[in-house]
């Protein structure tokens, strides 16, 4: 290495160099070297106020109520509903979301033109926007009276107050997250790859099957996750554009909302479960991305 | 260093596990409380028309006649402030239980004070009921589902938005279908007819009026007083037989640190003044 970098030892050489050589030398760099860890505690220090902020209130939930009977309420109807409706519209929605979204992101990701820019931000509005606005939007152009609302009619399919718009809703709302992070995966590519295997007479299908794909991985996979906790987590334009109905349109976090209105219970039993899902698919995203994909 | 970083981590632990014990919480908020009190009676009792600003919690319904009400009282009184949180009187029951800010709270219906007097945050007997309201069902334009009559409403198929059974207008809504089917013109299987058309249980009342003004469902149930911002022309009364005549408390609030002003805004929403505003939004007033 012909630039020397500036290593911790390098810096305690120069210093050394620098430091009139009195007999205080040795208590010098004692308190020299506490500094010096004092120093890089202080980014410790000052992770603390918005640690502490963000864990109290989540501590709170879990210690509001008693494990067994979070485990109890599980089983309360209502409960059982919102998490199946939760659980069954999400996964929908993240099975939409890639099969519909990874053609946009490897499109996007190519395209350096000024449309194309346009569009790489139109696709970020929705995670912009509030989610009222969302529902609202929604509501106007699926709606019975809305813009497009003759042409599901005339197919005879109900979109509001159904399942069906649960999924709009979160796919609206979460498949931008999905979009953005295949892309940034997408895009990280060298051209050059992809064109040595159009040489080796790899087709496009073959270049995105078996070099794109499998480097883009690790950002879809952890696009994948998010927009789907992201879904899981869909509150305000559901409200609005799927309505609110036990077992049919009543995800959790609309189940909590209307919970906290009338039994605090089933808002703190589906609060404390949404917050253990999201953890552990967190957790298990975060080893597999350090783990087995790298 | 790093025993210093773990042991003030612990300690926040500590405050935190320690301050999350029921028993701890009560104490501290015992202790606000106790030196609140005095201080806002003196300042009460010194000045008694003292320019304050006003937080009212009021049910959804009353958002209109309210605003209303809150621009006249701060014409006549200078200095005045009113703020309004308007919203499903389930939700500002339960933020008031939680010591939201707030000098006033009007409910749309008892259970919901009730809810209030029980978190202690109104004195029991200091509520008084200053409106009625009833319940209509309004259908958008151009009439889709072809309801003609409350009977209708039982028709297989319609789309019917009620309000969720914690807000009020859901519990009167429920109400008048269970009258309805104790009556021969209806017949028993009424109520759970009507029932199997709903499609959604909303937060709040004005949430159906936007949604049938949007045509989005077939009928809703909601408040006369709601009638008039709807876009829908067509509505169908209830006749009174079978109607639920809603009845609103109001109260002040305990901890509120302007309880004389909020005496005399409550006063002024019982004077004639103040009911013939909430008659002009098709509210009944509380003396008829």
């Amino acid at each position: 290495m012909a630039a020397k970098r500036l290593t911790p030892q390098l810096i305690k050489e120069l210093r050394q160099v620098e430091g009139p050589e009195d007999q205080d030398a040795e208590t010098r760099s004692l308190r020299r070297s506490w500094l010096k860890k004092q120093q890089q505690n202080l980014w410790r220090w000052l992770s603390i106020p918005i640690l502490a902020f963000i864990l109290l209130p989540l501590g709170t939930l879990l210690l509001r109520i008693p494990p067994g009977e979070w485990l109890a309420n599980l089983n309360l109807l209502q409960v059982r509903e919102a998490f199946f409706l939760s659980l069954s519209t999400t996964l929908v929605t993240l099975a939409v979301t890639i099969i519909f979204g990874t053609p946009v992101a490897y499109w996007l990701a190519r395209n350096k033109s000024i449309p194309g820019r346009i569009l790489d931000s139109v696709i970020d509005l929705p995670t912009v926007l509030p989610p009222a606005v969302a529902g609202v939007a929604l509501l106007l152009a699926f709606g019975r009276r809305g813009l497009m609302g003759g042409v599901f009619d005339a197919g005879g399919i109900q979109v509001v107050f159904t399942p069906l718009a649960v999924i709009m809703a979160q796919t609206f709302v979460a498949s931008p997250y999905y979009i953005r992070a295949a892309m940034v995966g997408f895009t990280g590519i060298e051209e050059e790859l992809k064109q040595a295997a159009a040489l080796d007479g790899a087709n496009n299908w073959e270049i995105f099957r078996f070099i794109a794909a499998p480097l883009a991985a690790s950002s879809v996979f952890s696009g994948a996750v998010m927009s789907w906790a992201r879904a899981l987590g869909e509150f305000g334009a559901t409200i609005i554009f799927a309505g609110n109905f036990p077992g049919r349109t009543q995800t959790m976090p609309l189940a909590i909302y209307m919970g906290f209105q009338l039994d605090l219970n089933v808002a703190l039993t589906l609060s404390v479960t949404l917050l253990l899902i999201s953890f552990i698919v967190l957790m298990v995203v975060k080893g597999l991305l350090h783990g087995e994909w790298r | 260093m790093k025993g210093l970083f773990r042991a003030s981590l612990f300690a926040l632990i500590m405050v935190f596990v320690v301050g999350c014990t029921p028993g701890t919480v009560r104490a501290i908020s015992g202790v606000a409380g106790g030196t609140q009190d005095p201080r806002s009676a003196a300042a009460a009792s010194s000045i008694p028309v003292h320019p304050a600003t006003l937080t009212v919690l009021a049910a959804a319904s009353l958002t209109e006649p309210f605003t209303e009400i809150g621009d006249e009282f701060e014409a006549l009184h200078p200095g005045m402030t009113i703020q309004f949180n308007f919203a499903g009187s389930q939700q500002l029951s339960q933020q008031i239980a939680e010591g939201a800010p707030a000098d006033i709270f009007a409910s749309a219906n008892q259970t919901q004070m009730d809810v209030a007097i029980q978190a202690g945050g109104v004195k029991p007997g200091t509520a008084h009921v200053f409106v009625h309201n009833r319940l209509v069902v309004i259908l958008p334009k151009g009439n889709p589902g072809q309801i003609h009559s409350l009977q209708d409403l039982a028709k297989p198929g319609l789309e019917i938005i009620l309000a969720a059974n914690a807000v009020p207008v859901g519990q009167y809504s429920l109400e008048f279908l269970q009258k309805a089917s104790q009556s021969p013109a209806f017949g028993p299987a009424f109520e759970a007819d009507v029932l199997k058309n709903v499609v959604s249980y909303e937060e709040n009342v004005q949430a159906i009026v936007t949604k049938i003004a949007l045509g989005e469902g077939d009928a809703g149930i909601v408040y006369t007083s709601d009638v008039q911002k709807a876009d829908s022309d067509i509505s169908l009364t209830i006749p009174d037989a079978l109607n639920v005549i809603a009845s609103y408390p109001i109260a002040a609030i305990t901890y509120s640190k302007h309880i004389d002003q909020a005496n005399s805004l409550i006063e002024f929403i019982l004077s004639a003044q103040g009911q013939s505003i909430l008659e002009k939004y098709g509210f009944i007033p509380a003396a008829s």
